[in-house]
């Protein structure tokens, strides 16, 4: 994966003030990052097409399907209906900044262990989405863990899997 | 979505300033800004980032009442352990909308002027006088499931799409405005509008004004109140149909009572003859089934929608019962009691 630390310039037309990009500066995955971004580019498109962080996968890129959900200043978001601009300031963690390869997150673990995924689009989503269900605090039992996870579909239909992968790294209370 | 100019100002007045080009946007969680301006639907300018003003606190008002700031988020409201306690209403319809994710970013200011789900609405190929006015309305004639059985127009069936202001409504809340003409307070029940002849204004906001806060009055209703939210989904969905319910009951009478319905028109709806119709007797249900025919006086069906009478009556009576026994219903476990 190419890490693009050093923002494309935005669209050369330095009079109109419309197309002029815009400095911001964000924590990502634990790294400070000083950002030119055009103003309408999203969080999920900054981090796919400027930084190349692609584990952040766009589904409907209406908040309707949870693919995009990060963690953002600790906190669950879909990133497509964020602007990155105004995120000047935050601190952003994506499924790249959890886990590893070999360095696995409880929650990645938890659903490798419970095959809570088919095809695994919308796993980086389900697997943020569950990071933050378990910092909120607010679910304990399967039916509170299904409606916090309504967020995030799949179309696969593993949702019985994730409920248990989710469960258990919950009820372990090891996440990190 | 258009390029736009993109502004943060630090302070109010400049946001206020800046909000009054009669070209801008202000852009608080942009959960639905956002995304309307993705669709073309919303196409500002200029866009005012509010972010940076101090509008985050839930503060105790004189004389009782809790004052939430226009940029809490959904999520900070519904789980404030005042709000939780004072008005589990209004913790409850939060809970009932949208997604955990949805929560965390949208606000309490942008909750309120969300727009229409309406399908024309959002889709530029098609006629709609809210969005283009003057244009016709797609949903009249067309696929309207979704759409309202009460104060609709010959111009616009959309209806608005909150869970939160149907609590906000029964509440009876106050919004708090500044603009450049200074700072004003709207009552709940004057905030949204019916479409009328002019179905592009959604609320009553003067060109510029901003939403700062809403007020909460002393009375929350804690314990005989509900939400009860009927949709296609049991989670992350629209209502069809949601009835907020709160009630006084003293000595085996109801002493105060407010019911709002969500789903079913431009704005929360309320018809307080049939709430002042209830005060002062014992809660049955003939008491309930007269008040859900108060409310839904004039109903009418657009073809795709017109189960939704049926819907109405039978969730107001449901949830006049749920109140009145003060077995609210559960945001978790969807199953009705």
């Amino acid at each position: 994966m190419t890490h693009h630390t050093s923002p494309k310039a935005g669209t050369a037309h330095a009079s109109a003030a419309p197309m002029a990009s815009m400095g911001a500066s964000l924590t990502i995955n634990g790294t400070p990052h000083q950002l030119l971004i055009e103003p309408w580019t999203t969080l999920l498109d900054l981090l796919r097409e400027q930084l190349g962080l692609t584990g952040t996968k766009k589904g409907c890129d209406h908040g309707q399907c949870g693919a995009c959900t990060v963690l953002l200043d600790g906190r669950r978001i879909n990133s497509c209906l964020k602007l990155a601009v105004s995120l000047d300031g935050s601190e952003v963690t994506t499924v790249e900044g959890l886990g590893q390869a070999g360095r696995l997150h409880p929650l990645q673990a938890a659903f490798i262990e419970h095959d809570a995924f088919q095809c695994g689009y919308c796993t980086p989503g389900q697997i943020c989405s569950a990071a933050g269900l378990i910092a909120e605090g607010h679910a304990r039992s399967r039916e509170e863990v299904r409606e916090q996870m309504s967020g995030n579909l799949c179309r696969c239909g593993a949702y019985t899997n994730i409920a248990d992968a989710v469960l258990e790294v919950l009820e372990k209370g090891d996440a990190r | 979505m258009n390029p736009f100019v993109y502004a943060r100002p630090d302070a109010l007045p400049e946001a206020v300033r800046l909000g009054a080009t009669g070209r801008a946007a202000f852009l608080a969680g942009g959960t639905n800004l956002v995304d309307l301006m993705k669709e073309n639907v919303a196409r500002p300018a200029e866009v005012v980032d509010i972010n940076r003003l101090a509008l985050r606190d839930i503060v105790e008002i004189d004389g009782g009442g809790l004052r939430i700031g226009a940029l809490v988020t959904n999520a900070d409201t519904a789980y404030d352990e005042r709000v939780r306690r004072r008005y589990p209403l209004l913790c409850s319809a939060i809970l009932a909308g949208a997604s955990p994710q949805l929560r965390n970013a949208a606000t309490n200011g942008g909750n309120l002027n969300q727009r229409t789900r309406c399908y024309y609405f959002y889709d530029v190929q098609t006629p709609c006088n809210k969005r283009e006015p003057g244009q016709g309305c797609g949903a009249i004639g067309g696929a309207n499931r979704i759409h309202a059985i009460l104060g609709a127009s010959p111009q616009c069936i959309a209806t608005h799409p909150s869970d939160m202001c149907v609590a906000l409504a029964a509440l009876e809340a106050v919004v708090r405005v500044t603009g450049p003409q200074g700072e004003r307070t709207i009552p709940f029940e004057d905030y949204h509008r019916l479409p009328g002849n002019e179905p592009w204004k959604d609320n009553t906001l003067a060109p510029g004004e901003l939403v700062t806060a809403i007020d909460l009055p002393p009375e929350g209703f804690a314990a005989h109140h509900t939400y009860l939210k009927l949709r296609d989904r049991l989670s992350y969905a629209f209502a069809l149909v949601s009835v907020a319910v709160g009630m006084r009951v003293e000595e085996g009478r109801v002493a105060d009572l407010r019911i709002a319905l969500g789903g079913v028109a431009h704005k929360p709806w309320r018809r307080p003859q049939a709430e002042a119709a209830m005060r002062g007797q014992a809660p049955s249900r003939e008491l309930f089934e007269a008040a859900a025919q108060g409310l839904l006086e004039g109903a009418m069906g657009q073809g795709d929608n017109d189960f939704k009478i049926p819907l109405a009556r039978r969730a107001i009576v449901r949830a006049l019962s749920q109140a009145a026994a003060g077995t609210p219903q559960s945001q978790t476990d969807k199953r009705i009691a």
